[in-house]
């Protein structure tokens, strides 16, 4: 139980992937001017994260690196097992729940080959996790996305209502108040590890 | 060899896989939609407002695939969207009662004051927290133009310090009215030929106090109405557009002359003349 608490933390804060690995920025920017996108968006990154953790362990474990092996082609057939998956899953939720698919709708094919999704995929091959930490990972990453979001979309509805210079309106001031968050969140670096460890 | 073969055909594999995994899945879990909702949502202006009653667009595009849902709906759309909704359901043609915005307070900046002054952020709605407002009548436009940032059409602009109606650019949505955290906008029909333009429900003595035009419920124009169509309730003066023949006599009568004669003929009606 203890460990399960320390990878889902150790992904959504000390190694969340938005503002420490800077990896996702472009939904992280783009989709953060609303709280009730910034949660939608989110959402679909929890469920698509997990879902693509579950597969690709497997998939590079039992057939890239089993037999002749092949581990090069990891990204390549990791972004075809993703996009087909995430297709799949949209097909899927339509048909027998249209509110979450409603819910999700736009934001589910944006992320199909996130650079965020496909990250978490390959760092859990390369850190050498077995599949319940892969897939805990995937869960805490998504946790990181979501929290990054919500907390970037309320900084954000802030920062345009105390109107900045007019060189720095739009994306400069958003750009220096994501660096000054990612800055708190590098803070956290090294307190996981001494409550857990 | 082998080394080449195998992670050619795999991956080839793993591809054929996902593609028919995908094709007989969105042949088998296809949801049948209705072939007329795209032509019928086609039809609609897309606006989202909801005046319709339904949550949107989508919303009333979906209601209309059942029978029995009106097709009049519409009010930005008005005549020309009910007219192109009921020929393609095949159902008969209904007038839309087209409304055009009006906002229910004079109180512009000659003729009422602040009674602090507000440095916040610059909208109505973060305004009203402070104290319901930096006006001196608590029932007044604010004047920070939430309404007027609301407005598809720009239809909406501030003047002297309160928001004010373009009702000839007007299409009846109602954003504006949605927008604003006072209430002091309110539809009524284009036809209309008065309007009480104020929202105070103060005492009289105390809204002659704060503005100078403010309805002071003197029951002037109930008395001279013949149809009976003005009546003073709560300290406020409104008119019942069913019994309102648009003689204008309470406008005559009007001791603070808040009560205003004039053409509300918003967008559709000068598209009809046109």
């Amino acid at each position: 139980m203890k460990t399960v608490i320390f990878v889902i933390l150790t992904a959504a804060i000390t190694n969340n992937y938005v503002l420490v690995k800077f990896l996702g920025i472009c939904p992280f920017l783009g989709v953060s001017k609303k709280l009730d996108q910034a949660t939608g968006m989110s959402i679909a990154v929890i469920f698509v994260e997990v879902m693509a953790a579950a597969v690709t362990w497997p998939i590079y474990h039992k057939l890239l690196d089993g037999g002749v092996n092949f581990t090069y082609m990891e990204t390549t057939v990791f972004i075809l097992v993703i996009a087909a998956l995430v297709q799949l899953v949209e097909i899927i939720l339509k048909r027998f729940l249209p509110a979450l698919h409603k819910a999700l709708g736009v934001y589910l094919p944006l992320i199909t080959t996130n650079c965020g999704v496909l990250g978490v995929t390959m760092n859990n091959i390369s850190d050498g996790f077995n599949f319940r930490d892969s897939v805990l990972t995937a869960l805490g990453c998504g946790l990181g996305f979501f929290l990054a979001m919500v907390i970037f979309s309320g900084v954000r509805s802030r920062v345009e209502e105390a109107r900045p210079p007019k060189a720095f309106e739009g994306l400069p001031i958003t750009l220096v108040s994501a660096s000054i968050v990612s800055l708190s969140f590098f803070g956290f670096a090294g307190v996981l590890t001494r409550i857990f460890g | 060899m082998m080394s080449i073969l195998v992670p050619i055909a795999a991956v080839t594999i793993i591809g054929l896989i996902c593609a028919v995994g995908l094709s007989v899945a969105s042949a088998l879990l296809a949801v049948k939609e209705d072939e007329r909702f795209p032509a019928i949502r086609e039809c609609l202006p897309g606006a989202n407002c909801g005046a319709c009653g339904y949550s949107g667009c989508d919303g009333y595009a979906k209601a209309l695939l059942k029978p029995g849902t009106k097709t009049n709906l519409c009010v930005p759309g008005a005549d020309t969207v009910a007219a192109k909704l009921s020929a393609l359901l095949g159902v008969a043609a209904e007038d839309v009662v087209e409304k055009v915005a009006v906002v229910r307070c004079s109180g512009n900046c000659e003729r009422t004051q602040p009674k602090d002054e507000y440095h916040g952020i610059r909208s109505c709605a973060a305004a009203k927290l402070l104290f319901s407002g930096s006006g001196s009548c608590a029932y007044g436009c604010l004047g920070l133009g939430d309404c007027a940032k609301a407005c598809p059409q720009g239809a909406v602009y501030m003047e002297k310090g309160i928001a004010a109606v373009d009702s000839a650019a007007c299409i009846g949505c109602g954003l504006c009215a949605k927008a604003c955290p006072q209430g002091v906008i309110a539809l009524i029909p284009d036809t209309a030929k008065t309007e009480v333009l104020c929202s105070s429900r103060d005492a009289g003595a105390q809204t002659h106090r704060v503005c100078s035009i403010g309805c002071i419920a003197c029951r002037k124009c109930e008395k001279s109405c013949e149809a009976g169509a003005i009546t003073v309730s709560g300290n406020l003066a409104s008119i019942d557009r069913a019994k309102c023949t648009g003689c204008g006599k309470c406008a005559e009568v009007c001791t603070t002359g808040v009560i205003a004669r004039a053409d509300f003929s918003g967008a559709h009606r000068f598209e009809k003349q046109a």
